[in-house]
């Protein structure tokens, strides 16, 4: 399920140190619950996102576990604090073991 | 329209049915709600969802959960299959415990958020959202 899959992440580029910054990330996917019937009328298997993680710098910010009710294209919106310069790191992790990575950096300003 | 004895009888079957069913389901949420609280005590307040009161579409819902001094929220709907939709677990550099996502719903039923708190305590709301279809897949 490699295919297709891309990542959005709204970041602001700068930030005054110590703000709070807003982010929004989707990412395009299936999200394949398990719970739906192919046209064969068999269950079609489930495959989905299911972790994602934000970091800073290398410092956790948010770690999300999904399930399948989670809807397609899933869409998340948090908040982070900015202490210096850096990079916001977002990671996706599907359940056929791909890792879908973005990055978005945040100068000081 | 008249009841024959034999109509009366199903209706009632079908209404005892009916009654029934979301205790089934909601015992799979509550065996979550315990695999996550380890069966401590639920306060409530502390936590707050958001969600719209009517969802056209259970596919995707947006929801949204707040719980200022927490470390992480369960998100659970209760009437779905499967009740776990997602856990958030928030880290150092988070600028508040809050989050919005959109999830799917199967039918008309609570969206369950248990916060996990700083001091180990446990906060739990819920939010009722009628869904005029349903999201997984019928």
């Amino acid at each position: 399920m490699a295919d297709g899959v891309k990542p959005r992440v709204k970041a602001p580029k700068k930030a005054a140190a110590g703000d709070v910054v807003t982010l929004k990330t989707l990412i395009s996917h299936k999200m394949e619950s398990g719970q739906r019937k192919g046209k064969d009328g068999n269950l079609i298997p489930k495959s989905i996102i299911n972790r994602f993680t934000c970091a800073f710098n290398g410092k956790n910010v948010v770690d999300v576990t999904l399930e399948s009710a989670i809807s397609t294209n899933p869409y998340f919106e948090f908040e982070a604090t900015v202490p210096e310069a850096g990079d916001f790191q977002f990671t996706w992790y599907d359940d056929d073991g791909s890792v879908y990575e973005e990055t978005k950096s945040v100068a000081i300003g | 329209m008249e009841f024959s004895r034999r109509d009366t009888l199903a209706l009632g079957a079908g209404a005892v049915a009916l009654a029934v069913m979301p205790f089934q389901v909601n015992a799979a949420a509550d065996e979550a709600i315990a695999a996550f609280t380890g069966g401590a005590d639920l306060a409530d307040g502390g936590v707050t969802v958001t969600a719209p009161e009517i969802a056209e579409n259970g596919n995707t819902v947006p929801v949204s959960v707040e719980a200022a001094g927490a470390t992480s929220i369960l998100l659970l709907a209760s009437g779905n299959p499967t009740p776990g939709v997602a856990q958030f677990n928030f880290g150092e550099l988070a600028g508040s415990q809050s989050a919005s996502t959109r999830i799917r719903l199967a039918g008309t039923q609570d969206v369950v958020a248990i916060a996990k708190m700083a001091d180990g305590s446990f906060a739990r709301a819920a939010s009722t959202v009628k869904v005029t279809i349903g999201g997984c897949g019928g």
